[in-house]
């Protein structure tokens, strides 16, 4: 018996060690891939995001040492806006680090159309903050995607109440001409079915200008809006194209004030090469502009101040450089939510996925953060998987964008049935049985 | 039919192609000097460009003018040293696979050395539009004042080109050897030089288009794809020819006006990229060396 004894602790010891010796072999690390585009037409506005993406896992690492003591670790991958070279990089990165890809950021509708059945097999989440599939925010059908804080469709839609309220509202709306300038691509055509619906509803007339990639030409869609003399003229553009329209409205003489673009329309390198011609364009914001709070104060102090800055000093509470640093939190927060039910070890993206799912960002969190100001409370649900639905209007005043709206709420009778009819199409199409959200 | 606005919409298209023929221009000079059909002319203008915008933080115009100028120089030297002379006796294919390597290089050098933002380039290029007529018809026309000056810098360009073919030893010695390299060398004509000079040349017209380019959209990355709009424009107008690039581009810049507003609605729009291609390719069935291009004839 005394030997048994002997034998079973040696054993017991022997298992210990190889079991630690396993955890110790694993990193206490979590593996954030970063999809980039810092080279290439779209590289003025991907650079901006990529830098407040990695700074803020910086942060992250540099504050607090991880989240709940795990480290962050990111390796970057070049897409260059290109749908073909995001799956390659998606390919690339997925397995990387002891659990896998926590979540990927494609930072691109056209990536995000092609990845939506991948992610699925792979069991990675797909985040798609302030784009991708609108009617992704159905998460009971679209288990995998989460286009938080915002959908094109609701940026439509809140578009369209804006110059409601600014023409005094609905009844006023009837004869009126809207026309959208877009990017033809499955990014700028996101906003069209709504649009529609709103035509319809309200009765103004839209017209749909369709520019080609990258969009550096424009002439004949700016003199097709100086022969119809819209009332209104959203634009849909990216990079490039932005700058253009905006030389082209001087060039036509369209005012900028009855221009309104999306919130990838609505940063510093939109309107910078236009100089003062820019003056008094807007755009829909996603929550955020270019303000600067606590969060951006921290990141000088911890990561700039160190040498450790991924970008120059002077771009940090830009437009674009919040979008990509708020995206990084919400891939930190999606991983601390699921720790609390999971525990705080690295996680796998199917882990990670719960998190996102039930994400609880609330104000008291958002001062915690330090985005006090920057962003609305965040919820999501099995069958929200956006989180908000809120977004203001900011205005370039020559030097700065400055907010010169309220806060807008998405009309949800509008777009609910929308969704609904979108994503159950989907369902349909692919097979897939939705998740009965009740349960969950 | 609204004439006003058609006639808007013709005047905007010549405007837009004399902005391609000023790219077009350096992919002529290079093809009539060496027979090389150089792919990294739209780098060329993107690397001119943000060579100018950034020496300009640091000096005046002039002198960032002068120094780019010097830069592309260099350029051309280190281009006919490192790409061509190597290669010289080699297909025409294999220095065009050259000049597109060059091309990723030149892309990937300027964006490194120089950054990748979004640079705006002020030469005190008017942005107002002019009105003209509005008496005759409801509304005016529209003619772009920046593209009017635009107009007015290729045709400075284009006379400067003419005048340096024409009446200079060397522009002489370019044409022997555009016309036939071996009997340029056996008349004592330095080729290696040549090549540097042409290359020189297309660099500066590349610095002249850059800076045009650059006025109006802001230098960045963009400006290298202007290279795709000038290729129609050489394939309409003939690889050879000066006349060509300029005739070709006004061909171009309107027909692609024309057919995304009276065509695209039909279609859905966003036809002009590549009814540019479909233009030149039409062309073509009818003169396939282009529009000014030679003939050439083979004996068999």
């Amino acid at each position: 018996m005394k030997m048994n004894l002997r034998v079973s602790a040696v054993a017991a010891l022997g298992a210990a060690m190889i079991i630690s010796g396993g955890a110790y072999a694993q990193a206490n690390e979590q593996f954030v891939p970063v999809l980039v585009y810092r080279t290439g037409p779209y590289a003025p506005n991907g650079v901006p995001v990529a830098n407040g993406f990695v700074d803020y896992l910086k942060l992250i690492n540099a504050r607090d040492g991880g989240i709940n003591g795990v480290k962050l670790t990111w390796e970057e991958c070049e897409t260059g806006y290109a749908t073909d070279r995001g799956i390659e990089c998606y390919e690339r990165l997925k397995g990387k680090g002891p659990t896998g890809a926590t979540a990927f950021n494609p930072l691109s509708t056209g990536i995000t159309y092609a990845l939506t059945e991948k992610v699925g097999a792979d069991k990675i989440p797909l985040f798609t903050t302030g784009y991708g599939r609108s009617e992704s925010k159905d998460g009971s059908v679209f288990k995998w995607n989460f286009p938080f804080m915002g959908t094109y469709w609701v940026a439509a839609d809140i578009l369209v109440q804006h110059v409601t309220k600014k023409e005094g509202g609905a009844d006023k709306m009837k004869g009126k001409k809207i026309a959208l300038v877009y990017h033809d691509s499955p990014y700028g055509k996101e906003p069209i079915p709504v649009l529609q619906e709103h035509a319809k509803r309200l009765g103004f007339e839209l017209l749909t200008l369709p520019v080609t990639h990258p969009g550096v030409e424009q002439k004949a869609t700016w003199l097709q809006i100086r022969q119809q003399r819209p009332n209104y003229v959203f634009l849909w553009g990216w990079g490039v194209m932005n700058s253009t329209a905006m030389k082209e409205a001087i060039a036509v003489g369209y005012p900028r004030s009855q221009m309104f673009g999306v919130w990838w329309a609505g940063a510093e390198p939109d309107v910078l090469t236009a100089d003062d011609a820019a003056k008094g364009y807007n755009a829909i914001t996603l929550q955020h502009g270019a303000e600067k709070t606590t969060v951006h104060n921290e990141i000088i102090k911890h990561v700039h101040d160190k040498g450790q800055g991924t970008g120059e000093k002077k771009e940090i509470g830009q437009v674009l450089y919040n979008r990509g640093m708020i995206s990084a939190m919400l891939v930190v927060e999606a991983v601390r939510s699921a720790q609390g039910k999971f525990g705080k070890k690295p996680l796998k993206g199917e882990e990670v996925r719960w998190g996102a799912e039930n994400l609880k960002i609330d104000a008291a969190r958002i001062k915690a953060l330090g985005m006090e100001g920057m962003i609305q409370p965040i919820a999501t649900s099995c069958a929200d998987h956006e989180g908000a639905q809120k977004a203001r209007i900011h205005s370039w005043d020559g030097d700065k964008w400055s907010f010169t709206s309220d806060w807008y709420q998405a009309d949800e009778k509008v777009l609910g049935p929308m969704i609904a009819a979108a994503s159950k199409k989907y369902a349909a199409e692919k097979n897939i049985t939705p998740r009965d959200c009740s349960k969950e | 039919m609204n004439w006003g606005f058609l006639l808007e919409v013709i005047l905007g298209g010549l405007m837009a192609g004399v902005l391609y023929s000023l790219v077009a221009l350096g992919f002529v000079l290079i093809y009539k000097a060496s027979g090389v059909f150089n792919f990294a002319q739209g780098a060329m203008v993107l690397f001119a460009a943000l060579s100018l915008v950034r020496l300009m933080e640091h000096m005046p115009f002039l002198a960032a003018f002068v120094l780019t100028l010097a830069i592309m120089v260099l350029l051309a030297i280190g281009i006919e040293r490192l790409v061509l002379r190597p290669l010289v006796n080699q297909a025409p294919i294999i220095l065009f696979m050259a000049t597109i390597g060059l091309t990723y290089f030149l892309d990937g050098f300027g964006q490194t050395i120089w950054g990748s933002d979004v640079y705006q380039l002020n030469i005190g290029m008017p942005k107002e539009p002019i009105i003209m007529a509005e008496s005759l018809v409801n509304g005016g026309i529209l003619v772009n004042k920046e593209d009017l000056y635009a107009a007015l810098i290729a045709a400075i360009l284009v006379a400067g080109l003419a005048l340096f073919f024409q009446k200079t030893a060397t522009g002489r010695a370019l044409r022997a050897v555009a016309d036939d390299h071996q009997a340029a060398q056996s008349v004592g004509i330095p080729l290696n030089r040549i090549w540097v000079i042409v290359w020189a040349v297309s660099g500066i017209v590349a610095l002249v288009a850059g800076m045009v380019w650059g006025s109006k959209l802001g230098v960045q990355f963009s400006l290298s794809l202007i290279a795709l709009k000038a290729l129609p424009v050489v394939i309409l107008g003939g690889f050879e020819s000066v006349p060509g690039a300029i005739i070709g581009g006004l061909i171009i810049g309107v027909g692609e006006k024309l057919s995304e507003v009276y065509l695209g609605p039909y279609v859905g729009g966003g036809i002009e990229y590549w009814f540019a291609y479909v233009l030149a390719l039409l062309f073509l069935l009818v003169r396939p060396e282009g529009l000014f291009g030679e003939k050439h004839i083979d004996r068999v």
